[in-house]
């Protein structure tokens, strides 16, 4: 079948990734200042050409930890699950062209000592951004590998101090019906609100993530900002963040709220508890023909395991 | 000499039938599936299925509505055409996507109750299948008929599969719920008619009818629509 596969003329997933050809230009720029010569940059497309036999510099975006290589650029922002825009997933991109990501605050507040209301451009001032490799399994049983740009929950958390009765944080997704047109679908619970415990948000592994290969985060993707959890099934990962509030309370999230039978409010990957509608015990990897065994916490047990110490996963899915 | 002849619903049907395959061919061709081709060809060869499927049973109704004879005779087209993408939308979930791991399509069985629903909607399609063709229809007499009535277990089965397929609760209507929900109308609708007092009112009167009122009507074939319905 992978021969059948082939006969499409290109596609996506044989997309060079945006990181190999962007080193395959640090190696040009790098074979420029060697030669120290403005005639030989003139002649870039040249270099350029026998580059293309040259292995890619290795970066440290090319695999996650696991070795799995991470999916391409045109993957990543064409393959999109946004309700706020469409069930359909190619829909989504054509649809949140008129969205605007900008100008953008975010406010955290509640059970904090310091409320504070971000702007934008000040999170990106104020946060240094890293590079994460992640995989992102969706519960409908696809999965994909990600690099991200941002940083930790916690260092925001930590700047606004939660007082001693937050239990939990509350994420909301910004609410623009005449924006995003999915919005105005009465079938839905509007607007989008996840939440996670507070010790799972201080967690190393949860990230706000404001970009993609090294690129600011488009509106498919969640733009201007999105949490990022890892070990939890795709849905938890809220996109286009305006609103943190830490809370005593559980908050009710948007799936669980219309759905309540099969959205957990943990929503841990985990291939031993059964979904009523998708097989929880593999994955497609977008780019894979073949199905691959979903791990454990999506593979983050080392880091997050312990959070869940005494728990019954079974119970508190 | 014989002429071939195709009426204009005939030829609609044929286009409708075959247009599902048709686009996705085109799409996959020219590489404009999703990410995810497998679920793509899934999804839409199981939605022209349930389509052609909730057609075919409105054929009946809409004949004797409209007192137009020939939509009730191309349901059987309409059905078959069900039946092949039925069958496809089962090789691609058997081969594609599960490979043939005969023990995960089992585990989603058992674990999935849209996936058993799904399974017995094509298992008793099967028999229907096979014997609607008119040889069928002589030789099994009265029961040709009484075997065909299971298109009122497999329509509802059918549909429960898709509602199930998409997120949300259909009690509460939320979620993706509005599309498989117009087709459950449909079917519903198409089993309340089969009410035996709603079946009379209906054969009675019809909108043809209340038009041509004033007009000489022509009493309805009474037989002939027992027998239809």
């Amino acid at each position: 079948m992978t021969e059948k596969f082939g006969s499409v003329p290109v596609r996506s997933y044989e997309i060079t990734p945006k990181h190999l050809f962007l080193s395959r230009r640090d190696f040009i720029k790098a074979a420029g200042v060697v030669a120290g010569s403005a005639a030989l940059a003139a002649c870039a497309p040249s270099v350029s050409d026998d580059s293309q036999n040259a292995a890619p510099t290795p970066t440290s975006s090319e695999t996650d930890e696991l070795g799995n290589p991470v999916n391409s650029y045109e993957d990543i922002t064409h393959y999109n699950n946004y309700y706020e825009f469409s069930g359909s997933k190619q829909a989504v991109l054509p649809l949140s062209k008129n969205f605007k990501p900008l100008p953008w605050t975010v406010e955290v507040g509640g059970l904090v000592n310091n409320p504070k209301t971000f702007a934008i451009e000040d999170i990106l001032k104020s946060f240094p951004q890293e590079e994460r490799i992640y995989r992102l399994r969706c519960v409908e049983g696809w999965s994909m590998v990600i690099p991200w740009n941002g940083f930790t929950l916690k260092s925001l958390l930590d700047m606004v101090q939660p007082t001693s009765d937050a239990k939990y944080v509350r994420f909301e997704t910004v609410f623009r019906p005449k924006e995003m047109k999915g919005q105005g679908s009465p079938m839905y619970p509007w607007p989008y609100v996840e939440g996670l415990r507070l010790d799972e948000a201080m967690n190393d592994l949860t990230i706000l993530a404001t970009g993609v290969y090294g690129e600011t985060l488009l509106t498919q993707n969640g733009a201007p900002i999105r949490l990022v959890v890892p070990w939890k099934y795709g849905f938890k990962s809220i996109k286009a963040i305006v609103k943190i509030e830490l809370t005593s309370e559980r908050p009710n999230t948007f799936w669980l709220t219309a759905s309540p039978h099969e959205y957990g409010f943990y929503a841990n990957v985990n291939p031993d508890v059964p979904h009523p509608r998708w097989l929880q015990s593999t994955e497609r990897r977008i780019g894979e023909f073949s199905r691959r065994p979903t791990l454990l916490f999506n593979g983050y047990g080392d880091q997050v395991a312990r959070l869940y110490a005494g728990m019954d996963l079974r119970l508190s899915y | 000499m014989k002429k071939f002849r195709y009426t204009p619903l005939q030829i609609a049907i044929h286009l409708y039938a075959w247009s599902g395959l048709a686009f996705l061919i085109f799409d996959f061709v020219t590489g404009r599936l999703s990410a995810n081709p497998i679920q793509d060809l899934e999804r839409r060869t199981g939605h022209h299925a349930i389509a052609l499927l909730v057609l075919s049973l409105l054929c009946t109704p809409i004949s004797i509505i409209f007192k137009w004879n020939e939509p009730r005779k191309r349901n059987r087209t309409l059905g078959l055409y069900g039946f092949f993408y039925v069958i496809i939308h089962l090789i691609i979930y058997i081969d594609l996507d599960y490979g043939f791991a005969w023990d995960m399509i089992v585990q989603n069985i058992i674990q999935k109750p849209r996936i058993l629903v799904g399974l017995l909607a094509l298992l008793l399609l099967i028999p229907l299948a096979i014997t609607s063709f008119d040889i069928w229809k002589v030789r099994l007499g009265k029961n040709w008929k009484r075997l065909h009535q299971l298109v009122y277990v497999i329509a509802p089965l059918a549909v429960l599969h898709y509602i199930w397929s998409k997120k949300g609760d259909i009690l509460k209507l939320q979620g993706e719920v509005l599309e498989p929900l117009i087709y459950g109308l449909v079917v519903a609708v198409f089993l309340i008619l089969r009410i035996p007092p709603i079946k009379k009112a209906l054969a009675s009167f019809s909108f043809r009818n209340l038009f041509l009122r004033n007009k000489k009507v022509q009493p309805p074939e009474q037989a002939e629509l027992e027998d239809s319905l």
